[in-house]
């Protein structure tokens, strides 16, 4: 038994399969020069090829070998028991207890038991409300959607948004009232009531009221409620002399301070992208939904500028000077690395070219891409925007400012609106103040709402000592977080979809949100609880209702119009209106930013977790990010050639030493990544506010058998489950976006949970599919397109008919009947930006795996976005391809299942059949396109959701309450990969049949398909000419995912199309920063 | 050195491939017949309620309609189970003190529903859609027995999945028109058995009506019958073929 013990399969990172591949970044280089321009990549180590890396990287299940440790006879005992369990386990009515129906005892108007409820409510990241439609099943909220009416949102959805609905059900959520009497000391605190918490404020109000309040203070985040900005203001109002503080970490003050130089007064900039035929991005990453409230917008608009159907057509230029890559340089016609730094002179250097009076260019900067850029905006006549990213300086938001003006678009593509963020205006101090007025002894009672100002503060504030010196510390809020953890009072309130609301979108549309469901907990609306402590209780309803009733914005039958603007979550009309600000701005009197030395880092807000408070939520956790493809962490991300003059490589430990702070983590060698600076994304490293996010360092089993690191170290950064560093801590008042850092490499490597090597299957890096020619990624410049788009037709059809002549299988190995299901995906439009991956993980109830298991390539998302780099490594072109699996008509995955569990329907589906599936994985292994998913583990039990818990409290019945009723939950040992939504297929079968008509094209919308924001992905019978998917699938763009190995996919994909400009010939980064 | 095996071993031996020979088909025959007895499937077997309620005396005797308390049956997935306020819809007039309601005007009082036993399931991975079975004109009682002679309610048959694919494989073995009134609809015939019932009772009704009500009709193989039944595969546009897809009832 000994024996066995010590060879048991061991759980750690270390097994032999998966030490990360060690390449010189010499090979690297000496490949690259060969390579480049001509092949598709996807990870540096690909591109470098070594033999180990090739090992790595045809093995698809890594780790396997472990497994073979079991010896003969234990799995002869093994193998016995299992066949009788399987015998058996047809028996389970014989000993499984009795099943309950429990019916209503008074049966809910509306509501028809086993069909959805659409409610239309709306979500909201820092404020900004996106509309969406929510799901509901039997009183269970179960899947968000966008509310095609509203437009922040058109229908489509981003991924935050949508994991908000695992964030409502998150068992870690603040449950109740908590009073702490020694806070700080990492202790639970003793739970309370609401009433003795009103009586202990009460109190310290009434000793407020005596000074007029000149002691309370209320600290928010940003605020686009009315009807909450009143409840506030009302309870201010009382004390006169009392503050109300608001702080995002990465909030939009540069902005309105930008707005300010530029127009005297903070605006708020909406850009049309629907008429702009030129975009110059400097470093706005506006397609991405951390980065712009009105990203699901600006996303239609912008792909709608590109979408090219037929033979010919016409496409918008985007050029993007970017630091972090981001989306929008991943789809940038022309894209720059540079540092942060060069962003002014960048800025200026155009607006000099532009010839806007003042502007001088200063620094060194590539005149002729300038020039050339200046010329393309000019050509336009107004059809153009430049977008200067929020974290940029007020400088560099003026001179946008004055770009825009003078290339006279101010009206077309840009249009200015008051602030949507009510705290810009009512605000009576920021988060510096309230510093100097907690460390100046002058603040008793403190209301903080929402926010984590203790994890999230600049480091230079020392919040949590300042807050210390308050009296009365009352955390209002929906976790017990870091901020809680120092505060007196933890008082819990309601989620989004708990309470009555209103919120503004980003271009001012007033949506009205409403309750799906009871509180789960103890929590109370924010506008409640200040009606409490005014001493004025009322309910939400009644207050949102009545606010909106004074409005006089209705103005035939209130409770008519008031009912219709609840059933659409929204009031119709009510953007924000356009103000045209006159532009005062002395370009002259703006000082340059001074070219730094050495390495600048990025603080960048992260693309799924956003600055942190979504740290909780283990789909946004496991979501690959866009272009790095890590999960579970944050990395410190640096270019190919920044990373060889360190002499450090992927994944080895390195120091960053920034304002005096020194943090140890993990490098990233990220392609496109500018050189002499380094990213790193906020919002990991929490230490508390839930299991998932805050996972503590140094339990668990981490760090201990970690061989790679030097005298057993522990890295904080990459213990196994998560969890990353806290980067907030590197981060000053002074510089909170970009500063400059000093990076030590520290010796050792260390494992990060990347997806980007997984699933390889194209043959320029598997050797074995090397004679293959299979064709990947297809991509043209637009122009040689519209020039011979007919021959490339023609060669692609006399291609397609050798392929099929060659082709050894019978034709009619099936009988195809009734509809046929395709699906065609444009990676001429895919922004890759993960909408669709969060979709399908919500209506498919797919389970979050954990960081060890996707080390050991078993993330178990149904569609993934690969992502394919071409070109430099310094600054390589992106390609997006989303890859769910594809429904061969001669489906590779069939013939090797002994047991039939995956089989094709008569519609065309390659369906799974999930009870009768026996886990032998030779279906996946089969597969080319790598799009099966195998639960290693009992996944699906959410208790067990991620592979170490802290604590084992009793989580599982709320976690339950997600899952979709219409898709089985698969158990361990159960393969599973997308199946077109087939209950949305069934579900509208049958809804027609009883109607008896055909299903319409429109009738079946996938998840997926759902979720984009850039209408990529289209689904429908291809049987029906004139359906939109039979119609793509015959447009001169479309080919079949590795046609040659005459699997017949249903899906096709779109070529993608580039559209430079042939004045510029280069795409190197250094032409700006060297 | 002594002998390993002694003389009785060969009689162990011959023993052991006898019983082995003979064991392991007889528990897998007996796993397997278990597997399809009522001990499993619960067919068949009267299952105790809370309230011991009569689905002959409601449907039969009073003849209250189906849908009365099994609301969506015609529109969703789900039939539908009473809530105690359709209980009470009656009971409040009538029976208002027997003992036997104790629980349904404890659960109306107290707002706490009544949990009763389940008695037709099928597996968590199977979708079943009672909508579309109505909407197809198939009587209640080809899979839920003669409930409308049933005092206590039972499983009238075992949802396995061979039973389903019967149906599925052949649909116009199971698909009839005009059994009890010409010109209806096929969802209006699924219910006027019921009516027909009430008229004259079981003289009343014809062979095949009976059949039906008994629980019985497991499909026709009477040529007429059967043309008449493709006809109507036909007509509702069914694709035999697609019918037995697993994607139908998996997902």
């Amino acid at each position: 038994m000994s024996d066995s013990e010590t060879k048991r399969p061991s759980m750690e990172l270390n097994d032999k399969n998966q030490e990360p591949v060690e390449i010189s970044q010499q090979a690297v280089r000496g490949q690259l020069t060969g390579k480049a321009g001509k092949n598709y990549w996807r990870s540096l180590d690909e591109l470098a090829d070594t033999p180990q890396f090739q090992e790595w990287m045809e093995d698809e299940f890594p780790n396997r070998s472990t497994l073979l440790n079991i010896n003969r006879r234990d799995l002869l005992k093994f193998m016995g028991a299992s066949m009788a369990l399987a015998g058996l386990s047809g028996c389970r009515g014989v000993f499984l207890p009795q099943d309950k129906v429990v019916p209503y005892v008074k049966a809910p108007e509306e509501l028809v038991p086993g069909k959805p409820l659409f409610y239309a409510t709306a979500v909201t990241l820092s404020g900004y409300a996106t509309g969406v439609l929510v799901e509901q099943r039997e009183g269970r909220p179960i899947f968000i959607q966008g509310n095609p009416d509203h437009p922040a949102s058109m229908g489509a959805l981003d991924s935050i948004s949508q994991a908000e609905i695992l964030n409502f059900y998150d068992p870690d959520r603040a449950n109740n009232v908590i009073q702490q009497v020694n806070p700080g000391q990492n202790l639970l605190g003793d739970v309370s009531t609401w009433e003795i918490f009103n009586q202990a404020a009460q109190k310290a109000l009434v000793a407020e009221a005596a000074s007029q309040g000149s002691g309370l203070r209320i600290l928010t985040g940003s605020i686009t409620s009315p009807t909450l900005t009143r409840s506030i203001l009302a309870f201010l109002k009382k004390y006169p002399n009392a503050k109300w503080h608001s702080y995002e970490p990465t909030g939009r003050q540069n902005v309105y301070a930008g707005a300010n130089l530029a127009f005297g007064k903070p605006v708020d900039t909406l850009y049309d992208f629907s008429k702009a035929k030129v975009i110059v991005s400097l470093d706005a990453d506006f397609l991405s939904s951390t980065a712009n409230p009105g990203s699901l917008r600006y996303a239609r608009d912008f792909a709608n500028g590109r979408r090219v159907s037929g033979l010919a057509g016409s496409m918008n230029r985007l050029y993007s000077f970017e630091s972090t890559p981001g989306l929008v340089g991943s789809m940038a016609d022309h894209r720059w690395a540079v540092k942060p730094s060069d962003i002014f002179s960048l800025a200026m250097a155009l607006a000099a070219a532009l010839g806007v009076a003042g502007a001088s260019p200063v620094g060194k900067v590539d005149q002729t891409s300038i020039a050339a850029i200046a010329n393309d905006l000019l050509s336009t006549n107004g059809a153009c925007v430049v977008v200067a990213g929020d974290q940029h300086s007020a400088d560099v938001h003026a001179i946008v400012h004055a770009i825009n003006a003078k290339l006279g678009v101010v009206g077309n593509t840009v249009t200015y609106t008051e602030p949507i963020d009510a705290t810009v205006t009512h605000r009576t101090g920021d988060l510096k103040g309230l510093v100097e007025d907690l460390n100046g002894g002058k603040v008793q009672t403190i209301f903080i709402v929402g926010g984590n100002p203790v994890y999230d503060a600049p480091a230079d504030f020392k919040f949590a000592q300042a807050l210390a010196k308050a009296k009365f510390k009352a955390r209002i809020g929906l976790y017990d977080d870091e901020t809680a953890n120092v505060c007196d009072w933890l008082v819990p309130t309601t989620h989004t979809l708990e309470e009555w609301g209103d919120a503004r979108a980003y271009d001012g549309t007033i949506s009205i949100m409403q309750p799906l469901i009871a509180p789960l907990y103890q929590g109370k609306p924010l506008m409640e609880i200040f009606g409490l402590l005014a001493g004025k209780p009322a309910n939400t309803y009644d207050l949102v209702k009545g606010y909106w009733k004074a409005s006089g914005r209705f103005k035939g039958d209130f409770e008519k119009e008031w009912r219709s603007a609840v059933h659409d979550g929204l009031i119709k009309g009510s953007a924000a209106e356009k103000i045209t600000p006159a532009l005062n701005l002395q370009l002259t009197s703006l000082t340059p930013t001074k070219p730094s030395s050495g390495i600048e880092i990025i603080f960048a807000t992260d693309p799924c977790i956003y600055d942190g408070r979504f740290a909780n939520n283990g789909w946004l956790q496991e979501l690959p990010k866009p272009l790095s493809k890590m999960t579970w962490d944050n990395v410190a991300m640096i270019s190919p050639k920044t990373a060889t003059s360190l002499g450090i490589e992927d994944a080895s430990v390195v120091d960053l030493s920034c304002n005096g702070v020194v943090v140890r983590t993990a490098a990233f060698v990220q392609p496109g990544h500018p050189a002499d600076a380094v990213t790193v994304y906020l919002g990991y490293g929490r230490t508390r506010g839930g299991v998932v996010c805050s996972i503590p360092n140094g339990e668990g089993k981490s760090g201990e058998g970690d061989t790679r690191s030097p005298g057993g170290f522990f890295n904080p950064v990459s213990n196994f489950d998560g969890g990353g560093f806290n980067a907030y801590l590197m981060r000053t008042s002074a510089a909170p976006h970009f500063s400059t850092v000093e990076v030590k490499a520290v010796g050792g490597v260390t494992t990060v949970a990347t997806t980007q090597g997984h699933a390889p299957i194209d043959g320029d890096h598997v050797k074995q599919f090397a004679s293959d020619d299979r064709e990947v990624i297809v991509e043209y410049d637009l122009d040689d397109f519209n020039k011979n788009a007919s021959k490339y037709v023609e060669e692609r059809k006399a291609k397609s008919k050798e392929i099929h002549d060659a082709n050894m299988y019978p034709d009619d190995i099936y009988v195809y009947n009734g509809p046929q299901w395709a699906m065609t995906i444009d990676l001429n439009t895919c922004i890759g930006c993960n909408a669709c991956v969060t979709a399908c993980q919500s209506e498919n109830n797919i389970p979050v795996v954990g960081k060890v298991q996707v080390a050991r390539h078993r993330e178990m998302h149904w569609i993934r976005i690969d992502r394919y780099y071409k070109g430099d490594s310094e600054n390589p072109q992106v390609a997006w391809q989303p890859v769910a699996c594809v429904h061969c008509e001669k489906a590779p995955c069939e013939p090797v299942c002994p047991v039939a569990a995956t089989v094709h329907s008569h519609e065309g589906l390659n369906q799974m059949v999930y009870n009768r599936c026996v886990g032998t994985r030779y279906c996946s292994n089969n597969c080319p396109y790598k799009v099966r998913r195998f639960n290693y583990l009992n996944y699906s039990d959410n208790q067990r959701q991620f592979d170490v818990r802290v604590d084992e409290k009793p989580r599982i019945p709320l976690l339950k309450m997600l899952n979709n009723p219409d898709v089985t939950v698969r158990g361990r040992g159960i393969m599973e990969k997308c199946t077109y939504c087939i209950q949305r297929i069934n579900e509208a079968r049958i809804e027609s049949k009883k109607a008896a008509r055909e299903i319409r094209d429109g009738d079946i919308v996938t998840a997926c398909q759902q979720a984009c924001p850039t209408q990529t992905i289209v689904f429908g019978n291809k049987e029906d000419k004139e359906s939109q998917v039979a119609k793509m699938r015959e447009d001169p763009r479309a080919y079949l995912l590795m046609e040659v190995l005459q699997t017949r996919p249903r899906t096709s994909h779109l070529a993608k199309l580039r559209n430079p400009n042939a004045e510029i010939k280069s795409v190197t980064p250094t032409e700006t920063n060297s | 050195m002594a002998q390993i095996f002694r003389p009785s071993a060969n009689s162990v031996a011959k023993l052991s491939l006898i019983c082995f020979a003979i064991g392991v088909p007889s528990v897998w025959l007996a796993i397997a017949g278990l597997s399809r007895s009522p001990a499993n499937t619960k067919q068949d077997v009267p299952l105790n309620q809370p309230v011991p309620f009569s689905h002959q005396h409601h449907t039969w005797e009073l003849g209250i309609d189906c849908r009365y308390c099994h609301t969506t049956v015609e529109k969703s997935s789900y039939a539908g189970l009473p809530s105690t306020e359709t209980c009470m819809s009656c009971h409040s007039q009538i029976w208002t003190n027997s003992p036997m309601l104790e629980p349904i005007r404890t659960s109306y009082e107290t707002g706490t529903p009544i949990q009763w036993n389940l008695v037709n399931k099928v597996p968590q991975f199977v979708f079943f859609n009672h909508s579309i079975h109505i909407a197809r004109g198939l009587n209640c009682n080809i899979c839920h027995g003669p409930v409308n002679e049933m005092q206590i309610t039972w499983k009238g048959n075992s949802f396995q999945m061979a039973w389903c694919l019967q149906c599925h494989r052949a649909p116009e073995r199971y698909l009839n028109e005009n059994i009890t009134k010409p010109g209806q609809s096929p969802r209006q015939q699924v219910f006027n058995l019921y009516w027909e019932l009430q008229k004259d009772g079981v003289r009343g009704l014809s062979i095949k009506q009976r059949d039906l009500e008994r629980g019985e009709f497991t499909g026709s193989d009477d040529a007429e019958d059967l043309a008449k039944g493709r006809e109507l595969v036909k007509k509702y546009g069914i694709k035999t073929q697609q019918l037995a897809d697993c994607g139908i009832c998996h997902h």
